[in-house]
């Protein structure tokens, strides 16, 4: 065993570069046990609530369904299903409002609930280890789990990636200001969260896993430590109190040291890791045979008389669940009420609150002005370096923030601009109100979309080619038949000829002229009829 | 007759060293990248004709001969920033001559309008547009590239050319900004 590998096995916790503290703010959320959300009238699926592509219909409008019955299906293209969040009717398929920071619309599913919340019938599975690898990574599809953590990649994909492991790292470190879903999940469900734990390291063929939960929950700590003497090959690490050491990267250097290279992936360093919520989906998936159909969500925020952690439904719509939760809207009428969806570094505010709770929905918050105060006018870069010292990643913010404004794309990749994840530490101590991850989040989307047109052009450029090619084989083709056709008849003529017989050429001849003798006649008729007509 | 055998030497060595060279000259050549090539990789593809020559390439030969680089309408002031990089010469603006830069399009045929002429089939310079004759047609959207070049021969005008719609995966974070900072302490 190598001396780092020990120090891992030893428990000892590295550091990653930069960090903040802001104020945490749990304590408004995670006193309560997690209530569950009575059910709403009216439930809204958008198909995508991953990354990847979408599943095909398999319900049309007025279609009863149960809940946790597909409506997508996994299909050709290894999409991911999403599932009926109660029993009821499908009102609509169409477009909707999702909950995406641009408003936009995409295909949603309305459905109707019934009342009767009557459940499709689900395969429960007594013992898992008879499946096979692929069999089990097929039922964490089927179920629609996705990574309940960040960007809602699906978890099979991301098990089925076969490269020898040393860890799986269970992430229970939920480090975002205000939002305590996971802390309360841990707390409440720790058993389910190891068994889950327990599966994923089975599918992944590991030997070991290290479930990291900060230092801010003693609770969460305590529920886990209870447990983990009957689990030899879990171990827990508690990680300080830092933003953003539950990203994938800043908690892998934490837990083990390893850097991920630049747009890689923890595989790459011989590490998995998984959100507890996406343990626990896991567990329901292949337990229970439960699909994805319902999540902790943190309802907090000044604005809120109820905050804390509810079970809802995907697809129940925010205005639904704040109704629920007590919303006040600010008293101030100039000032409009935000409600933020995500916590206060990297979440976004809503358009509205028709949009429903999707898969990756860890948080609405509803604050009022005084504790976060509306995004002020954005001043010059004084130079000042505050961001660069608590970037996470290692970047230069202010040197991005200058390219980006100047749309030096080039520049921005050589900065490793796809190495930021968003966290916000930077715009965080930015003292001239820069909103530095707006510039870089749309930079990428830029950078993105001119990899497209470039992948485009390159297909119009072999398609226009091929046509070219196309036509001109089709005119060497047309000359070449119509060589031949002369060619064939000359021979046959020549035949003819020397058979003594007639030569068709003469044949030809006579029918023009018969022709041609007719056209006359006719225009000498013609020509008469005219005169006669004018003598009248 | 250390004369000769110094020339021996030296004639030996001139051989060898020839003959490296020459295997070197073989194996590791490098493949050429003819400046058409790279004009042509930075030209949008559309194939549209607007700036006068039937489709990209052709437009690329020309710029390589001389010809100005403001001359194509679908690449915009982008393409003229880039291509002024690559040849070394001063970006100019569009040329108007040739027309305006516009938002990205695609075909799309009112097929219950279409009476199936293939008179679009045979216009479309990247082979977009499935069809046969008296049948209806239809454009494949993502291979369009919006040249507009389909529009004109449509006997019964049946073809429009739309906006490409924005979705969530292509949006551009055109925002006024995000509420991403500002957790301040009060407690
Ligand atoms: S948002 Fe990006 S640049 Fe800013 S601190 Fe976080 S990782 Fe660094
Ligand atoms: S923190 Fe803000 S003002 Fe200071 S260097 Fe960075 S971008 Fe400029
Ligand atoms: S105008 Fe631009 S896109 Fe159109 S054919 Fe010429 S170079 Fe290609
Ligand atoms: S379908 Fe029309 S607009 Fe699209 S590439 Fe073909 S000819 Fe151009």
């Amino acid at each position: 065993m190598s001396a780092a590998t020990k120090a891992i096995e030893a428990g000892h916790i590295w550091t990653f570069p930069g960090g903040i503290h802001p104020p945490e703010r749990k304590d408004r959320s995670n006193t309560t046990p997690i209530e569950v959300l009575p059910l709403a009238k009216q439930f809204i699926v958008p198909i995508k609530q991953h990354s990847g592509p979408v599943g095909d219909l398999m319900v049309t409008v007025g279609d009863t369904v149960k809940a946790g019955q597909p409506l997508t299906q996994v299909g050709i293209n290894n999409a991911l299903p999403v599932h009926a969040p109660t029993s009821g009717t499908v009102s609509a398929i169409g477009p909707g409002r999702i909950a995406h920071p641009s408003g936009l619309t995409d295909t949603v599913i309305t459905i109707d609930a019934d009342g009767n919340d009557e459940f499709y019938s689900f395969a429960p599975l007594a013992d898992y280890t008879s499946l096979s690898r692929a069999e089990l990574l097929d039922r964490i599809r089927q179920a629609g789990v996705a990574g309940l953590g960040g960007a809602g990649f699906p978890t099979a994909q991301k098990l089925a990636l076969q490269r020898p492991l040393d860890y799986l790292i269970i992430n229970g470190v939920e480090c975002e200001p205000y939002i305590s879903a996971d802390d309360r999940l841990m707390r409440e469900h720790a058993q389910t969260i190891i068994d889950g734990t327990e599966i994923l390291l089975h599918i992944a063929g590991c030997e070991k896993a290290l479930i990291a939960i900060e230092a801010n929950k003693p609770e969460a700590i305590a529920a886990f430590e209870a447990l983990l003497p009957n689990y030899p090959q879990l171990a827990l690490r508690v990680v300080p109190t830092k933003y953003p050491s539950g990203g994938e990267k800043q908690l892998i250097q934490l837990l083990t040291g390893r850097q991920v290279p630049s747009r890689g992936l923890p595989i790459d360093v011989g590490l998995v890791m998984q959100n507890v919520g996406t343990a626990y989906a896991v567990a329901q998936a292949i337990l229970n045979g439960k699909p994805l159909i319902e999540r902790v969500v943190t309802v907090t925020g000044d604005n809120i008389a109820k905050p804390g952690n509810y079970w809802v439904r995907i697809g129940t719509t925010v205005a639904e669940l704040l109704n629920h939760c007590g919303f006040e809207p600010v008293a101030d009428s100039k000032q409009e009420q935000r409600v933020i969806m995500g916590g206060p570094m990297m979440g976004f505010t809503l358009p509205d609150l028709d949009v429903p709770v999707v898969k990756i929905t860890n948080c609405i918050l509803v604050p009022s002005n005084q504790e976060l105060a509306p995004a002020a006018e954005e001043m010059n870069c004084i130079r000042c370096g505050a961001c660069a010292d608590v970037c996470p990643a290692q970047l230069l913010p202010q040197q991005m923030q200058w390219l980006a404004k100047a749309k030096d794309y080039d520049g921005l990749e050589q900065q490793n601009l796809f190495d930021c994840i968003e966290c916000g530490a930077c715009a965080y101590v930015c003292p001239s109100e820069i909103p530095l991850v707006h510039y870089y989040r749309k930079a990428k989307a830029e950078i993105r979309n001119i990899a497209r047109e470039k992948a485009k052009a390159e297909v119009a450029r072999e398609r226009f080619e091929a046509r070219q090619e196309r036509l001109e084989r089709e005119k060497q083709e047309r000359l070449e038949r119509h060589r031949k056709a002369a060619e064939a008849r000359k021979k046959a003529q020549a035949e003819a000829v020397a058979q003594g017989g007639d030569n068709p050429q003469d044949a030809v001849q006579a029918a023009i002229a018969r022709a041609k003798a007719r056209k006359a006649a006719q225009a000498a008729a013609a020509a008469k009829q005219n005169q006669e007509g004018d003598d009248e | 007759m250390t004369v000769v055998t110094a020339l021996i030497v030296l004639g030996v060595l001139a051989l060898a060293f020839g003959l490296v060279l020459g295997f070197a000259a073989v194996r590791f050549r490098v493949e050429s990248d003819p400046i058409v090539d790279q004009i042509d990789a930075l030209l949008p593809q559309t194939q549209c004709g607007q700036c006068g020559y039937p489709g990209c390439r052709p437009y690329a030969e020309a710029i390589a001969n001389g010809d100005e680089i403001n001359k194509c309408p679908p690449g915009g002031q982008a393409t003229i920033n880039a291509l002024a990089d690559l040849m070394g010469v001063e970006a100019k603006p569009l040329d108007s001559a040739h027309g305006e830069e516009d938002v990205k399009k695609v075909a799309v045929i009112r097929e219950d309008e279409c009476i199936g002429c293939t008179k679009c089939i045979q216009a479309c310079p990247v082979d977009a547009i499935l069809g046969a004759a008296k049948q209806m047609h239809t454009v494949i959207a993502h291979e369009c590239t919006g040249c507009d070049l389909c529009v004109e021969p449509c006997p019964v005008d049946c073809i429009d050319m739309v906006p490409v719609p924005v979705r969530p995966d292509n949006w551009q974070w055109d925002l006024q900004q995000i509420p991403v900072k500002n957790v301040e302490s009060s407690h």
